[in-house]
């Protein structure tokens, strides 16, 4: 499962990434496997998305979102 | 000693260099790159003065922007102006993991290094407990709990400073070598670089580094095709090996506050403040007040910022004696001066306000709202605010667009900005539409004349829409666009770093734009003082002549004379010259002199036209300028000037032209190049040129 495709109050564990570039920058930020992330909401016009994840709130736009894959908890 | 400062962003590092430095600190650039650098003096325990280098926040050493290579570029090479005895690495006590990364990286550059720890005090609010100790034993490190925002612990801070050793002590962290043995070796021997960390991430930055010959660049390459080294590859490793180790020291040297279950404050104003309705409705209501506090605050200063000069203006003409040098003096310098202080308070407010924004983290929410309409015309969510404040002045505007860290998406926001019409286009609207539309309300409610006002404004918004979406579609990216960004935690605004923000930016603004600004107005100012041999003394012998003080009053006479003195000088030449090219938009020669002199300041215009037209104004008084120029007639026709027609064919050519010598200079100044200002005066003169035919010959 993507992280795109989850809703707001929705979480899941990383699992991996589907864009070896766009993965190292997600991990600088703190996004890594086995991290759990929590959507917390969307932009008022559905894109970019707010999520928490190790301790703070990360904004990232859908596309970006569809190349972590979550494993559901 | 040089001490650099480095850390994530929103880990409290400006702060802490400004409570290090105080005022002591100025803004200059990194040779060769627009990026700011800010430098300031620190006076150590042990009286040595200590250099402190702000370096731009970054969540690692592989840069995501421009502002961001320059850490390592700064940190790599011992021949940088800039290069540190000592690193200082600012740790956000409440996401020490991702913040220990970046400390892993630059510790193994192997240079003196020394950990502050910032937001002790959110830290052990939320109930994290950190065994400092053990934790510096376990880095090898100095590590100084600090709170920056209370001044806590700082001058601990600066007698760890002092303390630290000219080696680097701190342990290391990964296995460098094991992510690509023989390369690093081979780069390490030829490059003469000691840490071996240095010499992977010159692997992966060489094509970017400034300090790195081509020769050199080009053999890294070579190196990297023999032992088939993979960068992206390599990042992942590294990254996932250095969490790794972040884990194993933070296992057993932090233990992590209570799971937090009840919603945090930041997730409750977001659910406000990012709403769908409520989020949109208080951005707008935010926007009104910056837009009314732009205009309503700074009218008071500005009147009077006028007024100082009007006095020095006239008490040099009083205490010098007259000629060229007294002239050159009010009218070129002082003048040209009072354009550009005139602008300092609508630049402190605006700033006043962008600080107070982004220092409380709301500008992050802006961003996050806004970012999938302004995608759609190439902008980018952080485009907003310098949109908003161009209303206003885009000289700042233009400055506020550095938040923008996407160079493709910051230049989009650079080149549109100055078509919206901003406070001095004002003054040229008002005088035309109360010239031409009848001041007649409509539905008995609305007022045509301010109809009309409000048009100008709309036109210029789609104008700038338009403008960027065929700037997307030109301009190529040089980077991959990313928009993972941090929303930070609402916090309270530090007022002191909000009046340092607004002082930093005036002093740029005046000090930059200002060299530009003053040397131009001197050049108009001999311009229209300065004309062909012959053609002036004509004019000076005609009023000198009995005939002619009898006929006129002493005043009329000297706006007939400076009128006409104006017509013989190369300004009026050049309107002469012009003229040709005008005329398809219904303007004489005269029109001509102002689009000229109006490139000083749009607002010269209607000064100018008062001065042109008192020529033609044969009624005993001197009337006002509306009148002076609803009376003109073209010489050659008999027809008036200011028709219907060419009135708007005017105003739009005002609303579309880049008429403005700060901002030809801050674009100069933001960009580097002269290049930006020339496209965006060119594309802004033709707009205007085709819109103002097109609209002449419609009306006519």
């Amino acid at each position: 499962m993507k992280l795109s495709q989850l809703l707001p109050g929705q979480s899941g564990v990383v699992k991996e990434f589907t864009d070896l570039e766009m993965s190292v920058k997600l991990m600088e930020m703190g996004c890594l496997p086995g991290e759990l992330i929590l959507v917390d909401r969307f932009a008022p016009l559905g894109d970019p998305i707010a999520i928490t994840v190790s301790g703070y709130q990360l904004s990232l736009r859908m596309q970006e979102a569809s190349t972590i894959i979550l494993d559901q908890i | 000693m040089k001490v650099a400062l480095v850390g994530n962003p929103n880990t409290g590092k400006s702060t802490l260099f400004n409570v290090l430095t105080g005022l002591n600190q100025k803004v200059g650039n990194f040779p060769g790159v627009t990026v700011d650098k800010k430098t300031g003096v620190c006076k150590l325990p042990d009286k040595r003065v200590a250099q402190i280098i702000d370096l731009p926040g970054t969540y690692s050493l592989y840069p995501k922007s421009k502002d961001e290579s320059i850490v390592f570029e700064v940190l790599a090479d011992r021949q940088n102006a800039s290069f540190p005895d000592v690193v200082v690495v600012v740790v956000d006590a409440t996401n020490l993991k991702r913040n220990l990364l970046l400390y892993t990286q630059v510790a193994d550059l192997k240079i003196p290094v020394v950990i502050a720890l910032n937001m002790m005090d959110l830290a052990s609010k939320s109930g994290i407990n950190i065994d400092i100790d053990g934790l510096s034993e376990k880095l090898g490190v100095q590590i100084i709990p600090i709170s920056a925002r209370q001044s806590f612990n700082v001058d601990k801070l600066k007698q760890a400073i002092a303390f630290t050793s000219d080696h680097p002590l701190q342990k290391d962290t990964i296995d460098v070598s094991a992510l690509a043995p023989r390369l690093i070796d081979k780069i390490k021997e030829e490059l003469f670089i000691e840490s071996p960390y240095a010499a992977l991430q010159i692997a992966h930055q060489h094509e970017d580094l400034r300090f790195l010959s081509t020769d050199k660049s080009d053999r890294v390459e070579e190196l990297e095709n023999e032992f088939s080294f993979h960068s992206d590859t390599s990042k992942a490793r590294e990254t996932i090996a250095r969490y790794n180790f972040i884990n194993e020291i933070l296992a057993d040297t932090v233990i992590a506050g209570p799971k937090q279950t009840k919603k945090t404050v930041t997730s409750r104003i977001d659910a406000v403040l990012t709403h769908k309705v409520w989020g949109f409705l208080i951005f707008f209501l935010i926007l009104f007040l910056i837009f009314q506090a732009i205009f309503a605050w700074s009218e008071v200063p500005m009147s009077l910022i006028e007024a100082a000069f009007v006095w020095l203006t006239t008490l040099v003409h009083e205490n010098l004696p007259a000629g060229v040098l007294t002239d050159l003096l009010s009218d070129g310098i002082i003048a040209g001066l009072s354009g550009v202080l005139v602008f300092i308070p609508q630049i402190a407010i605006l700033f006043a306000f962008i600080s107070v924004l982004e220092d409380t983290g709301y500008m992050a929410r802006v961003t996050f709202m806004m970012d999938k309409v302004m995608r759609k015309v190439g902008l980018n969510g952080k485009s907003v605010v310098p949109m908003i404040g161009s209303l206003a002045c885009a000289v700042p505007s233009i400055m506020s667009a550095r938040n923008i860290e996407s160079w493709k998406d910051r230049m989009i926001t650079i080149m549109v900005v100055p078509l919206i019409s901003c406070s001095a286009r004002l003054p040229v609207y008002t005088v035309l539409i109360s010239l031409v539309v009848p001041d007649k309300m409509i539905a008995g409610f609305l007022n045509m004349q301010g109809i009309v006002l409000m048009g100008m404004y709309l036109i210029s918004v789609v104008a700038a829409i338009l403008a960027a979406l065929a700037f997307k579609y030109i301009l190529k990216a040089k980077e991959r666009g990313y928009f993972i960004m941090e929303l930070p935690v609402y916090r309270m605004p530090r007022w002191d770093n909000v009046l340092l923000t607004m002082f930093e930016k005036v002093k740029t603004f005046v000090f930059e734009a200002g060299k530009v600004i003053i040397a131009i107005s001197i050049v108009l100012w001999a311009l229209s003082n300065y004309g062909p041999p012959g053609k002036r003394a004509e004019v000076e012998h005609k009023y000198e002549s009995p005939q002619i003080i009898s006929e006129y009053s002493s005043e009329e006479l000297e706006l007939h004379k400076s009128s006409e003195l104006l017509e013989s000088s190369y300004a009026g030449v050049v309107g002469k010259f012009i003229e040709p090219a005008i005329i398809p938009l219904g303007y004489d020669w005269k029109i001509g002199i102002a689009l000229i002199t109006s490139f000083a300041a749009r607002e010269v215009f209607v000064g100018t036209m008062a001065t042109i037209y008192s020529v033609s104004d044969d009624e005993a008084h001197i009337s006002s300028v509306t009148e002076k120029m609803r009376n003109a007639k073209n010489a050659d026709t008999g027809l008036p000037v200011f028709t219907l027609a060419s009135s708007f064919s005017l105003m739009i050519f005002y609303a579309f032209a880049m008429q403005c010598i700060s901002t030809i200079a801050i674009v100069y100044r933001e960009t580097k190049s002269w290049k930006w200002p020339f496209i965006q005066f060119t594309y802004m003169t033709l707009l205007a040129y085709i819109s103002s035919l097109v609209v002449y010959n419609v009306l006519k």
